[in-house]
């Protein structure tokens, strides 16, 4: 798959002097979906905006589709739908003329066989004819999902999509989102719920501070960052760990469990000599299970590691 | 230049004008409500005491006025509204990332709101034909200045809607500026009825020029030249557009 979005050391600074974005650069791949995690006034909208042409950039280039965004901005915007962070609908308009709408704006002549199919897939369908104040929050987010969609775009951009809804919504937009990924929609999206990105993206890139700290496939990412924990049942409960073992980090969490952290990087991460040693000594293991270490871990740790 | 998104124009026409269908007995209601009351007042008891303003009989004398005084209400108050609805309600994002430029978003918003003006003043010209007989010299030129007047304040409506940031701003220049004017500009006199200092003085208010020509149109009667009037109107519209295409480029007030 070929390059979607191009971006070229792309910067933006206020006029207060705020640098929101400093010179950040990335290629985002036809099809894949790529979740930028950050915290607050990290630049992660801004960035987002950029591309759609609510923010002007202050140096940079970006292209979508090969469309410059500025000197081919129609080109451009063709390709893209966006999902606000913030729900921002026409109150009194009924949904369906709502997706309607957006569809026109976008160039593209009516299709309501089109129109059905997306407001189908939402689930929406049954609520066409309703005026968007009657509807409820969850069920507004889709229907910016479904205006975002009705150009029929290459790019989708998701500013926290599941911001503000119940878990089983969340669960419903990643669904949504799923759907998406195989009709091979380009999407970008941002969050602050940490599994969100490590269920469904491809690559992570972490934004502070208005520089793209990594960009990385998740799966990588959470290998070369991640942490394992070994927990281990034993078959009769311990006193207190024996003093070699205590040097090397094991823990008596109580007296039938020992927790033992490792890191996936390490050319020994420890196991095999740690069971060697325990039968050895005559400790009989009943089980044992790993964790790794979650992506909000991750991310924080790569956070403040930036802080430093 | 890019072709123009045809698709976008319609779409944000053909929004704007359901909204006024919507509520089209409220929208019409309203200014053939007011026409009626003026006809009482000023044609009836005021007009009673005024036989005839050179020759036209009082009450047709102020027809054009009463026209053009609800265009220009209408023109900007629907195109202001118009374009600070979506900036109230947080919409605005979707013109500002969609493929459409200033101009389709002006043709879309100004078309509209221009097409609701004129449909208003022709119900009241429809109104007025049960108080007065109102026979109109030149249609052509009646509906030429309709048009050019209807498009200029929904132009300057637009730019309204665009620089407010609130539903008090959105009301305060039509009140304190527009209003004062369509009064002084000659909607239920003639200048010439004035002293010369003043005559003078009214002649510097815009809106003179549009009800004049609109007048000329309808009874042959102009206190300006005609081809004045139609010159600042049309010097209107153009100085608009190159407004509203600069608060665009620069994105103010609509973009970071």
């Amino acid at each position: 798959m070929g390059a979607i979005i191009e971006i070229d050391h792309l910067s933006k600074q206020y006029g207060s002097g705020t640098k929101a974005l400093d010179d950040v650069s990335l290629t985002i791949d036809e099809g894949e979906i790529i979740a930028l995690l950050g915290p607050n006034g990290a630049g992660k909208t801004t960035m987002i905006s950029i591309i759609c042409g609510l923010v002007v950039p202050t140096g940079g280039t970006v292209r979508v589709g090969g469309h410059d965004i500025r000197t081919d901005w129609r080109g451009a915007r063709k390709l893209i739908g966006l999902v606000p962070q913030e729900i921002a609908l026409e109150p009194f308009e009924k949904v369906i003329n709502c997706v309607r709408f957006t569809r026109g704006l976008y160039g593209m002549p009516p299709d309501d066989a089109y129109i059905e199919r997306i407001l189908r897939a939402l689930a929406l369908w049954d609520k066409r004819d309703a005026a968007t104040r009657e509807l409820s929050g969850g069920m507004k987010r889709r229907v910016l999902i479904a205006k975002a969609l009705s150009h029929q775009p290459k790019v989708l951009f998701l500013d926290e999509p599941t911001a503000g809804v119940d878990v089983a919504l969340r669960r419903e937009m990643w669904q949504v989102v799923g759907d998406l990924r195989r009709e091979g929609v380009t999407i970008i999206l941002t969050t602050h719920y940490l599994e969100e990105a490590e269920e469904m993206a491809d690559r992570v890139g972490v934004i502070a501070k208005g520089r793209l700290l990594l960009v990385r496939p998740t799966a990588e990412l959470m290998g070369e960052f991640g942490k394992k924990t070994l927990n281990i049942e034993l078959d009769t409960p311990l006193d207190a760990v024996p003093g070699d073992l205590a040097d090397r980090g094991v823990v008596l969490t109580d007296g039938r469990h020992l927790r033992y952290d490792y890191d996936t990087r390490a050319e020994r991460t420890g196991i095999a000599r740690l069971l060697g040693d325990l039968a050895a000594r005559g400790i009989t293991v009943r089980d044992v299970s790993t964790r790794q270490s979650s992506l909000e871990e991750v991310f924080l740790s790569l956070v403040s590691e930036d802080a430093a | 230049m890019s072709a123009l998104n045809w698709h976008g124009i319609w779409a944000i026409f053909h929004h704007e004008m359901t909204r006024f269908f919507r509520t089209i007995w409220q929208s019409l209601a309203s200014p053939v409500l007011s026409t009626v009351l003026y006809f009482v007042v000023f044609g009836a008891a005021i007009g009673g005491r005024i036989q005839s303003v050179e020759g036209v009989e009082y009450g047709a004398f102020i027809v054009p006025g009463l026209m053009m005084l609800t265009v220009l209400q209408q023109a900007v108050s629907n195109a202001s509204f118009g374009i600070y609805f979506p900036k109230f309600s947080g919409t605005i994002f979707e013109y500002l990332v969609s493929p459409v430029g200033w101009i389709e978003v002006t043709l879309g918003f100004v078309g509209a709101a221009a097409v609701k003006a004129i449909m208003i003043a022709l119900v009241i010209l429809l109104t007025s034909f049960v108080f007065v007989g109102v026979h109109i010299l030149h249609p052509f030129w009646m509906v030429a200045f309709l048009v050019l007047s209807s498009l200029g304040f929904s132009l300057l409506g637009f730019i309204i809607g665009l620089w407010a940031k609130s539903f008090e701003q959105l009301q305060i220049v039509p009140m304190m500026v527009i209003m004062p004017l369509v009064f002084l500009g000659g909607a239920f006199y003639s200048a010439s009825m004035l002293p010369p200092f003043w005559e003078g003085v009214a002649k510097l208010n815009p809106v003179l020029y549009l009800i004049s020509g609109f007048r000329w149109a309808f009874f042959g009667l102009a206190d300006v030249p005609v081809g004045t009037s139609l010159f600042a109107v049309a010097l209107m519209v153009v100085v608009c557009m190159a407004v509203i295409r600069w608060i665009f480029a620069t994105g103010w007030r609509l973009r970071e």
